[in-house]
């Protein structure tokens, strides 16, 4: 188990090492810089502004330097917001993007389960219907429409819902969390709709039902035990969605997290902060993807003896 | 009459998979709205005496009436917005379809090449796949975009290199147990090249898995070119996609809804064909998968 555990862990340090120059070496090739602006400014000013964000030195040695303060987690100055640096950004909006994501995970997984096992117990029956439909929905209708069209119907005509911004009670984190639950809702339903399916089926569970074990015992105890291990494994993939899908929901609702940031960045070359984030984000996912497979390790041993 | 002593030809694995294809109602409607969509993009902006770039300075802002010219309306620099979608309709669609051909290509290729040799190369190929399934996707599509300059030469370059690794380890499952079939190590004794074996033996061998999970890369590229439109940071303006014209039309919505609706209802009736086709396609092709 440690030695499954440590070969994630390495993996994982590689993809985040490739993540990291990849990053660097994009953001120096792509044509045009942050101070490359129309107006003309003058020579000594544009070689101070260079020398102060280093921006003078060879190439590897900006490389070294940003290595070294990803190790020490120091990202740099923001060349967009002045005095500013990229760990007051990421500090500043981290907290909207973490409290979004972190209900839209809970809410995905906790209706798409429910709605995951109704579907399987009653078979094309009404909930299996209804769950369905939100499935095709959910996974075919992207955020972009479904949003704006939640915010005419819920903010604008029924006015029930702030349409955005944030105001820190619960009102204003509805509409963002149910809609970027929404695409995950659907593929946590119909993963564990399938996997219940199948699980029904398994042998161990008839020889429950058959030893004399009562149908609510066995459908939470033998059932569900296996039939989640799909829906956890889907846990790492739904954290990139997740992710995906703030930086869309922080545009629509208009919320100050690192979502909207990273968009602004990279329409303004804004290079520390895009790398910063990139990192954040690729750590996260990382990260996530490293957690999900420990748990799946330790639910079903088949896994952990892989290879 | 005469009767037919000959033995009964039976319709190949294909054929039957294409008649099961066929019997499934939703994925067949799917097609022929598809279809229905794919020419009125193509073909509709021909049945207008302008283009969706053209302004109309007596219609500003006119509102849906189901009149001549403007049936739908006009934006608020007098374009027409009924042109504006369907030629939007003509990039995202074009981009979706291409996209998922050419990531499709390369993905099988790569995938039938680790496969099939294996060993050290199917190692340092698959842990390069590995490496880039780490990354957030988008991040990398933002960050590739930028690199390549904007425009939608680079948003194309960029979905296409994050979307082909999927179908690339797909097909290297395939590809690593058909290696070890006998007619592929009949075609090695008979002295054919490995690259031969590849493009004629492990390829056509993988196409039905490949037609079943491409078929869900088309949405996947169309979602993804619409996604980064809709951020400003694909297609921009002047020129027209699904995605910018929804952008469009959300920061309009509070008083005209339909620059929203129109582009965004379409996008979606396109995305949800896309998925019954795909879905219909696996229920045929792959029936062991449900």
């Amino acid at each position: 188990m440690l030695r499954f555990v440590g070969r994630r862990l390495w993996y994982g340090a590689w993809t985040l090492a490739a993540l990291v120059t990849l990053t660097f070496f994009v953001m120096r090739l792509a044509p045009g810089g942050p101070f490359s602006r129309n107006r003309k400014i003058s020579p000594e000013v544009q070689a101070n502004i260079e020398a102060a964000f280093h921006l003078d030195e060879p190439l590897w040695q900006q490389f070294a330097r940003f290595v070294w303060g990803v190790l020490r987690l120091d990202l740099g100055p923001s060349t967009r917001h002045r005095d500013y640096s990229v760990n007051d950004l990421i500090a500043s909006g981290l907290p909207y993007s973490l409290t979004i994501g972190f209900w839209a995970i809970v809410v995905a997984s906790l209706v798409g389960v429910a709605l995951g096992i109704a579907g399987a117990l009653r078979r094309n029956g009404m909930t299996d219907y209804v769950a369905g439909t939100v499935g095709v929905v959910g996974i075919a209708i992207p955020i972009f429409v479904i949003g704006p069209v939640m915010q005419v119907i819920f903010g604008l005509r029924l006015g029930w819902l702030p349409i955005g911004g944030w105001d820190g009670t619960w009102r204003s984190l509805v509409l963002p969390v149910v809609v970027l639950a929404l695409p995950n809702i659907a593929y946590i339903s119909r993963l564990t709709r399938a996997s219940m399916i199948e699980t029904l089926r398994e042998n161990y569970v008839r020889t429950a039902r058959a030893k004399g074990i009562g149908w609510r015992r066995t459908l939470w105890r033998h059932t569900l035990t296996g039939a989640l291990l799909p829906v956890i494994a889907y846990l790492g993939p739904a954290t990139a969605a997740i992710i995906t899908g703030s930086i869309l929901i922080e545009t629509i609702f208009a919320v100050p997290g690192i979502g909207r940031h990273f968009v602004d960045a990279a329409l303004n070359r804004d290079y520390p902060l895009v790398m910063g984030i990139t990192l954040l984000y690729g750590g996260m996912l990382i990260l996530f993807n490293i957690a999900t497979d420990v748990v799946r390790a330790i639910l079903d041993p088949r896994i952990r003896n892989e290879r | 009459m005469s009767v037919d002593l000959a033995p009964a030809r039976s319709a190949s694995t294909f054929q039957l998979q294409l008649r099961r294809f066929r019997q499934n109602r939703l994925a067949m409607v799917s097609v022929v709205v598809l279809a229905l969509i794919v020419a009125l993009c193509f073909l509709g902006p021909y049945a207008f005496p302008f283009t969706g770039e053209d302004a109309d300075f007596d219609f500003i802002s006119a509102p849906a009436e189901l009149t001549w010219p403007h049936l739908f309306g006009t934006d608020d620099f007098g374009r027409d917005l009924l042109v504006r979608v369907l030629e939007g309709g003509q990039v995202s669609l074009t981009i979706g379809f291409l996209g998922a051909l050419v990531a499709g290509v390369i993905g099988v290729l790569y995938g039938a090449i680790a496969g099939y040799v294996g060993g050290r190369t199917d190692g340092v190929m698959m842990r390069l796949v590995e490496i880039l399934y780490g990354f957030p996707y988008v991040i990398l599509v933002i960050l590739l975009s930028i690199l390549l300059g904007g425009g939608t030469l680079a948003l194309f370059a960029a979905i296409v290199f994050t979307l082909w690794l999927t179908p690339a380890v797909i097909v290297r499952a395939q590809a690593q147990s058909l290696a070890q079939r006998e007619f592929v190590q009949a075609a090695r004794a008979g002295g054919m090249t490995g690259p031969a074996i590849v493009l004629q033996h492990i390829v056509p061998n993988c196409m039905s898995t490949v037609l079943v999970y491409g078929s869900l890369l088309v949405p996947e590229v169309i979602l993804s070119e619409s996604f980064l439109s809709f951020l400003g940071i694909g297609i921009k303006e002047p020129q027209a996609s699904w995605g910018n014209l929804i952008q469009a039309g959300t920061s309009a919505m509070d008083t005209d809804l339909r620059l929203l609706l129109l582009p965004g209802g379409l996008l979606a009736v396109v995305l949800l064909c896309l998925n019954f086709i795909a879905d219909g396609l696996r229920d045929a092709f792959d029936p062991n998968d449900r």
